[in-house]
């Protein structure tokens, strides 16, 4: 067998650098061999090493007294929800696979996730998924759109898991180069937590799951360069096939061996495969581990030692068995008619040792690939465009006057497809098997409900003790154009929309994973834009006592049309201590009053609001200005103060105001609730905001006296109904409720002010130009069949 | 009672229907696809799910397992089997229910609730439904557009096999509130003798109001109902004669 000769041409093109084959060299002593080469490639890659991004994700706060497993220790992190049960989660991304085949690409970042998660010890319980595409118009973004979501109904439908929340913007940023950022929870008990350690000298090491083929060759790699015609090409056999229903019985055979007791680690096949976890769980257990590839199962003939340590054939997962227990392994997967292979033993050399038919094809001492892989401080430089966007006034609008009638503006909003309902994508996905689906997709935050088969099984014999039942909240948000126009404030404003829609529902943050996704590091304005995004991440984590559990950073995300904006996606797991702090976001009641908690417009913010903000892009067709100012103690204020008063009962909705401000969130109050297919709860409302105004404008008029400037400050109609000031939640309470509710927020410190009344069939605005009404039937059509009218 | 739920590799909703079961205060117990015997079931219920995934066709496989072997002499013998989704197309594949499903009209997978209006309610699978109530029981299907030539459309209309067609929040039986393209609005039938159904909506996911709906428990009640009344199972049932009415005449949106 022929091997191609190591040279500085084939180094390049495994993108190492020279300095880092110099490195390889040092470790080594000598030239690595061609699956050395491919090791290094895979194992330093961006993907698996955090070359560029450890330091900044130092930062970040991972530490808690219920944060039972931290970030970077494991395949995912696990936190106490306390009753001895904690969960696992995690966020990950399959962009480069998705814009090369859609479809595949999407599923197998779900069965790779879900890997992750049942690697622990947990049993998959729910996924959600933060999509990014271009805009609909472009047949291109439709066939991804439409090629992603089919991708994540096949593979979570087909396991069982429901895909219960999620994020869906289309902005063109991201047309050559869509974000597809999948997550899963799994639950288990704090016993059966299980580590991706190759423990105990003298253990076998069990290949289990389908064959190796050579698909997904250096998956990791490809992940880790720029998106480019030719490499979209070229690289469509890096894209792995999945096959859900392996995954399923993967799943649950490894669940049932872990009951056991029988294995001392565990790990998945993720990026990288044989690779990764080969020398990860040798390098967490400090020991060495050698493996024989003849015994690997091979679904094609004359595989290469090269090609079957960096193949990411999916659905399979290295397990190192306590001595002496290989039978229990072989009757569970011969039980569930899974395919499994001893293919090595753990030793005490520190090195992972690859044989092939008995020749050593590699030999590196193992904690130094995988743990010691070079760290590099890039370069940052604040970007040029921002100089641009700081500048950008109210006056600078094509048409600076305001707003003389609001509803065309509105209408168009609700249109939009980032705004629009996204019910076109979750009716693909199954979002209530394992009856745990409380709150479905289409309010605020989904609401999960545990009980005792949400839990992995227990040894044979073993009498369950009963399982109080927890309720979760799971939410995703990042604004992309936030983070493009401030880095800092949008990586905080990602968080704190997080943070607040768990509020809104009634839950408070457990942890957060990330997925940091963001362009070409070596780029310093690009890297700059990470930096400062992580920066604001680590500072709203730390405020809002939401701990980084783990995540993924995603770095080349552009395409020949340019890098993506930064996409610093969270998502964001709390607890509702009791089922009846549930909170949805839709009115309730005929005749409820609608409260506004929060200040209705940032008088500090020049631009009130609407920079970066969904009505400047759709109406204007300016995608500029400073984001709304993101103030963490306000933010920490308000959430506390929504939960205190949900807990204290009476509030009956609670919607936060995001994308399309005040207006849209008071219309997706308005008709967001679906009582069954083509079968909306529709609800009227009618809002006076004249109060508002007139408070505004004595406000100013008090300034003027004192000889304050006042003609920049004066409030805006189209900023009061449109503009995204943070921190602000409408709610609705029973009428005889409404003072009460008032005094506690205000109490607090929160701005509080009532805004209307629920009831009718149309939402009707009174302001000081004149009363607007529309229907709501009306509204809610545009609304929800947008996404459908598009993609038909 | 006692319920055996078969357990397929890859049935997902096994889980989902002893918990139904438990939840209205009776039992039950997962029973392998390798096991040869349903134990000592009352009644079966074929879960949803992918069996075997589905590669071929939703339920080609299956139909060929140990365990539907046992199936098939439990139901000839009178036993009740109910199959939901991916049960039913079992079932269907099996030959104890007529037709077929197929893909549905939208190439679509569709996760939404549903209304179902009932045809009959003289049947193990109906009779604890309230008249004139529509169910809201949730689907999740791919593949649940129920087919079947005319022949076999006329034979299901003269025994009174259709148990359960879609309809809208008022009851309505249109093409509207169809979610998959069923011929006749099928949502689910029952063989001739009237003890095996299947139905492509979740019963197992409608009996708990913090889900959103309880309708589900009317036909678990059903079958409970009707095996509290005729507790040996080797009795031979018949489906009485059709009501006169069922089932619902279709309306065109």
């Amino acid at each position: 067998m022929t091997e191609p000769a190591i040279t500085p041409e084939l180094v390049a093109r495994h993108n190492l650098s020279p300095e880092e084959y110099t490195r390889i060299l040092e470790i080594l002593g000598r030239p690595p061999t061609y699956t050395e080469l491919g090791i290094f490639s895979v194992m330093w890659s961006e993907h698996c090493s955090y070359k560029n991004t450890k330091p900044l994700l130092r930062t970040f706060p991972t530490r808690a007294p219920h944060i039972l497993v931290g970030a970077g220790e494991e395949n995912a992190g696990i936190v106490d929800i306390g009753d001895g049960l904690a969960i696992a989660f995690k966020m990950e991304s399959h962009n480069h696979p998705s814009a090369v085949e859609p479809f595949q690409g999407a599923a197998t970042g779900v069965g790779g996730i879900i890997r992750d998660i049942f690697t622990m010890g947990a049993r998959p319980v729910a996924a959600l998924d933060s999509l990014r595409f271009g805009e609909l118009s472009d047949p291109e973004v439709r066939r991804l759109f439409g090629g992603v979501v089919a991708g994540i109904a096949h593979y979570g439908n087909c396991f069982g898991i429901p895909t219960l929340a999620g994020e869906v913007y289309f902005d063109k940023t991201y047309a050559g180069n869509p974000l597809v950022n999948v997550f899963c929870l799994g639950v288990l008990r704090h016993e059966q937590i299980a580590r991706g350690t190759a423990r105990g000298v003298g253990n076998p090491v069990f290949y289990v799951g389908p064959a190796t083929g050579r698909d997904g060759l250096a998956g990791a790699a490809f992940a880790s360069q720029d998106l480019t015609e030719e490499s979209a090409e070229q690289q469509r056999g890096a894209v792995q096939v999945g096959d859900p229903f392996m995954e399923k019985l993967v799943c649950e055979a490894c669940l049932e061996l872990l009951a056991t007791g029988a294995v001392a680690g565990i790990q998945d096949m993720g990026a990288a495969g044989l690779t990764c976890s080969t020398c990860e769980t040798a390098a967490r257990a400090g020991t060495g581990i050698e493996i024989e590839l003849s015994k690997v199962p091979q679904r094609a003939p004359n595989m290469t030692p090269y090609e079957i340590m960096l193949s990411e054939s999916q659905e399979r997962m290295l397990i190192i068995v306590h001595r002496g227990r290989e039978e229990e392994v072989k009757r569970i997967f011969d039980k569930w008619d899974l395919p499994w292979a001893e293919i090595g033993v753990v030793t005490d050399t520190g090195r992972m040792v690859v044989k092939h038919h008995g020749r050593v094809v590699a030999d590196i001492p193992a904690r130094l690939i995988a743990s010691e892989a070079p760290v590099y401080e890039r370069e940052a430089r604040e970007p040029a465009y921002l100089q641009a966007v700081r500048a950008f006034r109210l006056a600078d609008l094509p048409d600076p006057s305001d707003l003389s009638d609001p509803l065309p503006a509105l209408r168009r909003l609700l249109a939009w497809p980032t705004i629009a309902s996204k019910h076109w994508v979750w009716r693909q996905y199954d979002h209530m098997v394992r009856n745990g689906s409380v709150v479905c997709p289409g309010s605020d935050a989904a609401v999960l409900r545990l009980k005792a088969d949400s839990l992995p099984p227990l040894p044979a014999g073993v009498e369950a003790p009963p399982v109080p039942e927890k309720f979760l909240a799971l939410t995703s948000d990042c604004n992309g154009t936030y983070c493009y126009l401030d880095p800092y404030e949008g990586g905080k404003a990602a968080v704190v929309e997080a943070a607040r829609n768990l509020a809104c529902t009634g839950a408070r943050p457990l942890g957060v994973t990330d997925n940091l996704n963001f362009g070409n590091p070596y780029h310093p304005e690009l890297f700059w834009q990470l930096r400062e995004c992580v920066r604001g991440l680590a500072d709203a984590c730390r405020a809002l006592h939401a701990p980084v559990t783990g995540g993924n950073c995603s770095l080349y995300n552009q395409s020949p049309a340019g890098p993506i904006d930064p996409t610093p996606t969270v998502a964001m797991v709390g607890l509702i201590e009791k089922p009846e702090y549930i909170t949805t976001q839709w009115f309730k009641d005929e005749g409820d009053a609608i409260l506004l908690l929060g200040a209705p417009v940032d008088r500090a913010d020049p631009l009130q609001g609407l920079g970066g903000s969904a009505y400047l892009q759709v109406i204007h067709g300016l995608k500029t200005g400073t984001p709304p100012r993101c103030d963490l103690e306000t933010a920490a204020t308000l959430h506390t103060t929504l939960l205190g008063l949900i807990y204290a009962g009476g509030i009956k909705s609670a919607h936060d105001c995001s994308e399309g401000g005040l207006a849209v969130a008071l219309a997706e109050c308005c008709f967001s609730q679906l009582i069954a297919r083509e079968t909306p709860r529709l609800i009227g409302a009618t809002v006076d905001l004249t109060g508002l105004m007139a408070d505004a404008a004595a406000a100013d008029a008090a300034a003027a006296a004192g000889g304050a400037e006042t003609a920049a400050s004066r409030v805006r109609l189209d900023a009061l109904l449109f503009g995204e000031t943070q921190h602000r939640v409408v709610v609705s309470c029973a009428p005889r409720d409404a003072m009460k509710v008032l005094e506690r927020a205000k109490l607090m410190g929160v701005p509080a002010v009532r805004l209307g009344t629920v009831g009718g069939d149309r939402l009707v605005f009174k302001t000081p130009a004149g009363e607007f009404a529309a229907s709501v039937s009306e509204l809610h059509d545009l609304w929800w069949h947008s996404l459908a009218r598009a993609m038909s | 009672m006692h319920f055996a739920v078969l357990q397929f590799p890859a049935s997902n909703c096994d889980q989902d229907c002893v918990h139904a079961v438990r939840v209205l205060g009776h039992t039950a117990e997962l029973r392998w696809h390798k096991d040869n015997t349903l134990g000592a079931a009352d009644a079966v219920i074929i879960p949803g799910g992918f069996s075997y995934g589905d590669y071929l066709r939703c339920g080609a496989i299956a139909r060929f397992s140990p365990v539907m072997q046992a199936v098939q002499r439990f139901a000839a013998a009178g036993g009740l089997v109910l199959g939901i989704c991916n049960g039913f197309q079992i079932l269907c594949e099996a030959g104890l229910l007529p037709g077929a499903l197929i893909r549905n009209r939208s190439l679509q997978f569709r996760c939404e609730p549903v209304f179902l209006k009932t045809a009959r309610f003289d049947t193990p699978f109906t009779r604890a439904i309230p008249r004139d109530r529509l169910l809201k029981i949730p689907i999740a299907h791919g593949e649940g557009c129920y087919f079947a030539d005319e022949a076999t459309l006329s034979e299901l209309r003269a025994h009174g096999q259709i148990l359960w067609q879609y309809c809208s929040a008022t009851g309505e039986v249109t093409e509207r509130a169809n979610p998959n393209g069923s011929l006749l609005h099928i949502a689910g039938i029952c063989n001739t003798a009237g003890n095996v159904a299947g139905l492509m909506p979740h019963p197992d996911r409608a009996c708990e109001a913090i889900l959103g709906s309880t309708d589900g428990r009317f036909i678990f009640e059903s079958m409970i109902a009707a095996l509290a009344e005729r507790p040996l199972r080797n009795t031979s049932p018949s489906l009485p004669s059709p009501p006169a009415s069922a089932p619902a005449p279709v309306a065109r949106s």
